[in-house]
């Protein structure tokens, strides 16, 4: 078996994963909609995932990928949880610009 | 059995007094007779112990659990039933048993007829407590408990204001007292790392050093104070005639022949410590016998009924304590029980009269009773001479010994206490002429009204009467019964250096029945011969005014303590309190005015909170990866 690790190196996937990371903290830092602040939770979530299966395959340690399974099923939960409350968020007041959300104030 | 044996004597109380409290008002009149039933139990039970330390001749002791379990340091819930507390079992459930039956007929028709019966088993449960605990705590359980039911049974009218300012006043007094006897039990502790009665002994037994024997004086002043609050001594007794705002039956068994005495059951309870402490022994002998002379010469003049018999009750107690004093312990019990018995029927005799007289306590409104009650005459007599001292009534012996004793250790307090005794004779009997000879002085509405009292009532006098009589057989003189009987509880007994019955004992004897019969004869004069009614309020002057407002004590306590502490009380409420206020609601003010501040931060903007998110995430990793 071919080690992927040997065609493209380790580091190059730690630049792509800190790419992609600062991609996701920036979308959520600059836009306001709800929906692509949620889609650049998912990129960071990825980031991680995808440094997480580096490192399991350049330490041959298979727990890695066990993990990003894990954390996958709970993007799906969080995913199918934060949908349903922007929908429910729409419904209330015809807009998921989070700028108007701001009725919990103190 | 042991076990069972206490379980019964102390549950039966306590389980009569749920069942009035909790089904009272389903039960109807039922509850006085279950109450009255737990307590004969209770008797019955006494009775049955008493036999069984007799025959054995070695105490009961049940230790239920551990209750206090530190290091070096035990208390046991434990239990004790040795021949002293077999004693007082014996006349508290007897006695006990004798004024539930009255209480059913006394109290028919109260609206909390159910509750009063509650009331009082809970009181014989917790003075079964008392003089049953193997150890100075349990006894300080009882010694609330009955406090507490004292509290609540001079307060059981509580519609009448008066009356609940009585039973604050005998409660807060108390607590003067407990606070005293807490002291003594604390020091105890401190120097025996124990309280039980029996390792206290030993200690005691094996010799002490220069260091314990002053702490003891100490401890027991302290356990004395509490001793003269709850058997109202002076200080502390101010009290106990105001405690007459209960009913009578309450009077009867809690502050004449009971409760009461509990201050002298402790003293004798630990009389191998007071032995050690001679000069705590000379207070409480000068205490009693100023006592005994003081509440005296106040019942001289006093015209409510039970206002006379409260300070003769007071003044009794002074002569137990001086017996005390002069460490005649055995004397002070024999004592106790006469004037259980005798005091108990006197109480329950003028209970009988205020019931005939529709509510009427004053005197000078009475008169000619012997015509329209005779049973409660005839027992109302039978006690009165026994409590003047007249042999061989029971009273004369206790009495007499009581005397006995003090003419041998000291003259000046023989001299105040048989002062005293002539002064009860006479207030006694000034008390049976006022009431039942010559005419009636009351309203003719009242003449129709008077009766002798149902069987329920006379039948306890008349029990009580016969013992008052024949009360006095357990202490012969020479030929002592109790002092054989005690011996095993006190280790100074007189069993052990009897008194000889020489010329002088017989001359003192002898004094004694004179001074007795002085004062009837003094009563006699000027109530019978003379026909003297006590003035109205208005018109009494001079000394006698002094007497009849009990020397002015209340007011002086009222100038001296309560307005002083009501006056702190005002201080602190209105000035220290403000400065207190004041730094609690700055501190307030201050967590308010920052909160406003930080609740700004909080404004609802997503963007803003996620920027702080990322900053701070950011400042966190810069931290611990980078600045390290």
């Amino acid at each position: 078996m071919v080690n992927v690790l040997e065609i493209i190196g380790i580091d190059s996937y730690i630049y792509l994963s800190v790419i992609l990371f600062c991609i996701g903290v920036f979308g959520i830092l600059y836009r306001r909609n709800a929906i692509i602040m949620f889609m650049c939770i998912e990129i960071m979530l990825n980031s991680a995932n995808m440094l997480l299966v580096a490192f399991s395959t350049y330490h041959q340690d298979a727990s890695g990928q066990v993990f990003v399974f894990f954390t996958m099923a709970v993007a799906a939960a969080e995913v199918a949880v934060g949908l349903a409350i922007l929908v429910a968020i729409f419904r209330n007041i015809g807009s998921i610009d989070i700028d108007n959300l701001k009725n919990l104030k103190g | 059995m042991d076990t069972n044996i206490i379980l019964l004597l102390l549950l039966i109380p306590l389980l009569g007094s749920l069942a009035t409290l909790f089904f009272g008002k389903k039960l109807g009149n039922a509850s006085g007779v279950i109450a009255t039933l737990a307590v004969f139990i209770s008797f019955v039970v006494s009775v049955i112990s008493f036999f069984q330390v007799q025959s054995t001749g070695t105490p009961i002791q049940v230790d239920l659990f551990n209750w206090i379990a530190l290091e070096n340091f035990n208390i046991s819930f434990g239990f004790l039933l040795d021949q002293l507390s077999i004693l007082w079992l014996l006349f508290v459930t007897g006695i006990g048993t004798l004024i539930h039956l009255y209480s059913t007929s006394y109290m028919k028709g109260d609206e909390n007829y159910a509750k009063f019966f509650s009331y009082l088993n809970l009181f014989i449960f917790f003075m079964i407590v008392l003089v049953t605990g193997s150890n100075l705590l349990m006894m300080f359980i009882g010694w609330e408990g009955v406090g507490l039911c004292s509290y609540l049974l001079i307060g059981f009218w509580h519609k009448n204001q008066s009356y609940n300012d009585a039973a604050k006043k005998a409660f807060i007094m108390n607590r003067i007292g407990d606070l005293g006897f807490l002291i003594g039990v604390f020091i105890l502790a401190f120097l025996f790392q124990t309280l039980d009665y029996m390792t206290i002994k030993e200690a005691l037994m094996q010799g002490t050093n220069h260091q314990i024997n002053m702490w003891l004086g100490w401890a027991t002043l302290a356990l004395f104070i509490g001793a003269a609050g709850k058997s109202a001594q002076i200080p502390l007794y101010t009290w106990l005639p105001d405690a007459m705002a209960g009913p009578t039956p309450v009077s009867a068994l809690i502050h004449a022949a009971t409760m009461v005495t509990a201050g002298i059951f402790m003293i004798t309870r630990l009389n191998f410590v007071f032995d050690l402490t001679p000069w705590v022994q000379d207070i409480i002998a000068v205490v009693g016998a100023l006592t005994a002379l003081f509440a005296a010469t106040i019942g001289l003049v006093q015209n409510d009924i039970k206002k006379v018999l409260a300070y003769s009750t007071v003044s009794q107690l002074g002569l137990m304590f001086m017996a005390l004093g002069f460490g005649a312990y055995e004397i002070a019990v024999f004592h106790v029980i006469t004037h259980a018995f005798f005091k108990a029927c006197l109480f329950l005799g003028s209970g009988s009269i205020i019931h005939a007289m529709g509510g009427e306590q004053d005197m000078r409104k009475m008169g000619g009773l012997r015509k329209f009650m005779s049973v409660t005459y005839i027992t109302f007599l039978l006690a009165t001479l026994a409590i003047s001292g007249i042999p061989p009534l029971a009273g004369f012996f206790s009495k007499d010994e009581i005397l006995m004793v003090a003419f041998h250790e000291n003259k000046i307090l023989w001299f105040l206490a048989a002062i005293a005794s002539v002064m009860t004779a006479f207030y006694m009997f000034r008390l049976l002429y006022l009431t039942f000879f010559k005419d009636f002085r009351g309203t003719q509405e009242q003449k129709n009204h008077l009766h002798e009292s149902p069987s329920a009532m006379t039948i306890p006098l008349i029990v009580l009467a016969i013992l008052s009589v024949i009360g006095g057989a357990i202490s012969l003189p020479g030929a002592s019964w109790l002092n054989n009987y005690l011996q095993p509880i006190i280790v100074n007994n007189a069993a052990s250096n009897p008194h000889i019955l020489g010329t002088s004992e017989y001359i003192l004897m002898a004094l004694a029945i004179l001074g007795a019969l002085i004062g009837i004869g003094l009563a006699y004069s000027k109530y019978i011969k003379k026909n003297t009614v006590p003035p109205i309020d208005s018109e009494i002057s001079g000394f006698h005014k002094v007497l009849y407002n009990k020397y002015y004590v209340d007011e002086i306590y009222m100038k001296l303590i309560v307005k002083p502490i009501y006056a702190l009380g005002t201080f602190f409420r209105d000035y220290v309190e403000l400065v207190l206020s004041e730094i609690v609601f700055g501190l307030g003010k201050i967590a308010d005015t920052l909160s406003l501040q930080g609740k700004k931060a909080q404004n609802g903007n997503i963007g803003l909170y996620l920027f702080a998110f990322v900053f701070g995430i950011c400042f966190l990793l810069y931290y611990l990866f980078i600045a390290r």
